[in-house]
């Protein structure tokens, strides 16, 4: 064999064996998803799942809508306390970062974002649920809240850090002060990262169980009190999945399947909305 | 024509003919970025209105130098300079008011880097966050289109996104930006570098009628440009041993190019080194 068609073969054989793994690595991904789908499209179907609460098992028409409900008000104030602040942390850390202690900030958003999520649900229990006597919805956002921050915080620094500076130094130049230029002019350009980045929080947050356990800690009724023990999503599938009745374990996968299809839909319609800056930031 | 005198000792500091007022006073600056010196001791007057090249080897402090005159030095943070450069009385080493200094030097950089927005909102982008009424906005975007020659090309495509534009047009459009926030001085590092000749020879042109309103002070490593644009010409010189950058020569570009007083240019624009 001449040396040509040997290397031509060896790439032919490595090429294979990538895709070969890359085939491996995708079958638990669809499994999980032809799982969720063929066993919660039967529950799902109904429209009392979305518009009834919890019923006792036997009586007809029961219904998640309090799970849905809670799930949004949850992961919702969650984003309003965790994505504004982590972006503006980003963008310190990224275009300012070359202070000392920003190393630090660094180091512990790096230690939270490997912080087991059960330990963050433990930490907000003590600080908000003990003192105060009763579970509430505001502190399984804390909670969750507690483990966005990091996400968005290190995301944003790296699509931030990804600009070049010649866009920085042309807004300067032109006598804008300098805050203006980092929030007008390099989070705009940056906003691909930094939306995908918040995006993939909220993912994480909608999915989170253990630190909702003790904090949000779950109702069997509908409450928009966010101060009183409200349900969500993934407690739904937790609590339902341990039950040994059949009705229940179908009303689990049944939210596990609206979780996964409310998380996508929260993806397409923030990149829809904010879809021209996307765009242009693209083309830079 | 009064001829100079001859140089004694600094040729730099020879008085310049025919320059009329000055606009920016170098003077005694030296730059350092860290321990590292990288500009010493430059002194050169700056004359209003006219086009003023800095020429000389890559690496001779020559960004540096006008990265000081709108203080764009102030990212790195261990940059320091000393000295003075006067633009108009006050002080731009030590002003405290950076954005009006920055407002009143503008500049052009050798990547054109059109904002993530539309060609009208590249131009309208300060004149907004400076808290212009929008009639004023409006007015700013097509004139400074218009004083930069590029009206004509995006008239109708003015909400298109600005990186549409090819690389010459870009260029300008970063000209129209500058000029809309109405500054008096315009720094231009290598503005053509990465321009072919036609989009190079089209800013030459543009550098020439904008003359009539603002001073001009243009980096370029490309000596027949500096001949064919600029009036004064200085040309840089990193020091052998202390690795620093100097003034050489100071002089009307015809004077310069002609008949330079100091060897090391004559050797420079000769092609002999550099
Ligand atoms: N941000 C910086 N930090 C440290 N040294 C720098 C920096 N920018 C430039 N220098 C150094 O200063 C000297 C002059 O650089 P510069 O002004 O860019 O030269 P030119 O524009 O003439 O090519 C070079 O030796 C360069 O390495
Ligand atoms: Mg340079």
């Amino acid at each position: 064999m001449n040396r040509t068609s040997r290397r031509s073969y060896t790439s032919f054989a490595w090429l294979g064996v990538m895709y070969l793994l890359t085939a491996f690595a995708l079958i638990p991904l669809g499994l999980v998803l032809w799982f969720t789908v063929a066993k919660g499209l039967p529950p799902a179907l109904h429209i009392e799942f979305y518009t009834n609460v919890f019923r006792p098992v036997g009586v007809p028409g029961a219904g998640i809508k309090q799970a849905i409900v809670g799930t949004l008000m949850l992961v919702g104030m969650a984003s309003v306390m965790a994505i504004p602040a982590g972006i503006l942390g980003g963008i310190y850390l990224a275009e300012y970062g070359l202070a000392r202690w920003a190393g630090w900030v660094r180091l512990a958003s790096d230690v939270l974002v490997g912080t087991p999520s059960i330990a963050v649900g433990l930490f907000v229990y003590a600080i908000l649920v003990a003192p105060l006597h009763h579970f509430s919805g505001v502190s399984g956002s804390v909670a969750l809240a507690v483990l966005m921050l990091p996400i968005v915080v290190r995301t944003t620094e790296g699509s931030v850090a990804l600009i070049p500076n010649g866009l920085r130094e042309s807004g300067l130049a032109l006598g804008l002060p300098r805050w203006r230029v980092s929030l007008q002019l390099i989070l705009p350009a940056a906003a691909p990262g930094v939306i995908t980045g918040a995006l993939l929080s909220v993912a994480r947050a909608s999915g989170e169980t253990a630190p909702l356990l003790f904090t949000a800690f779950g109702n069997q009724l509908l409450s928009l009190d966010p101060t009183h023990a409200i349900q969500a999503l993934p407690l739904t599938v937790y609590q339902y999945a341990l039950t040994p009745y059949k009705s229940l374990q179908d009303q689990a996968w049944g939210a596990a399947l609206v979780l996964v299809v409310m998380v996508l839909g929260i993806n397409l319609v923030s990149r829809w909305v904010l879809r021209r800056q996307i765009a242009l930031a693209g083309q830079l | 024509m009064i001829q100079p005198p001859a140089p004694v000792g600094r040729p730099e500091l020879r008085t310049v003919y025919g320059a009329g007022p000055a606009k920016v006073k170098v003077d005694q600056l030296s730059f350092y970025y860290g321990k590292f010196q990288a500009l010493h001791d430059v002194t050169f007057e700056i004359p209003e209105k006219r086009i003023t090249a800095i020429i000389g080897p890559s690496g001779c402090g020559k960004s540096t130098l006008l990265r000081v005159l709108n203080r764009m030095y102030d990212l790195v943070p261990s940059a320091r300079a000393t000295g003075a450069v006067v633009i108009d009385g006050e002080d731009v080493v030590s002003t405290r008011k950076l954005l009006d200094l920055r407002q009143k030097v503008g500049m052009v950089f050798q990547r054109a880097t059109p904002f993530p927005m539309s060609i009208r909102d590249n131009i309208a982008f300060a004149p907004r966050l400076l808290g212009w009424k929008p009639a004023r906005i409006k007015e700013a975007v097509t004139e400074s289109l218009e004083r930069a020659a590029l009206l004509d090309e995006v008239k109708d495509r003015l909400d298109e996104p600005a990186t549409s534009l090819s690389g010459g047009q870009q260029q300008r459009l970063a000209i129209a930006r500058c000029i809309a926030v109405s500054p008096q001085v315009i720094l231009m590092d290598e503005p053509c570098s990465a321009l072919d000749p036609v989009a190079t020879l089209k800013i030459e042109d543009l550098m020439s009628t904008l003359t009539r309103d603002f001073t001009i002070v243009i980096v370029t490593h490309n000596m027949q440009q500096a001949a064919r644009v600029s009036d004064f010409t200085a040309f840089m010189l990193m020091h052998p041993e202390h690795r620093y950058g100097e003034l050489i020569e100071f002089a009307p570009t015809a004077d310069l190019f002609n008949q330079p007083q100091d060897q090391r240019t004559e050797a420079y624009i000769t092609g002999r080194f550099g």
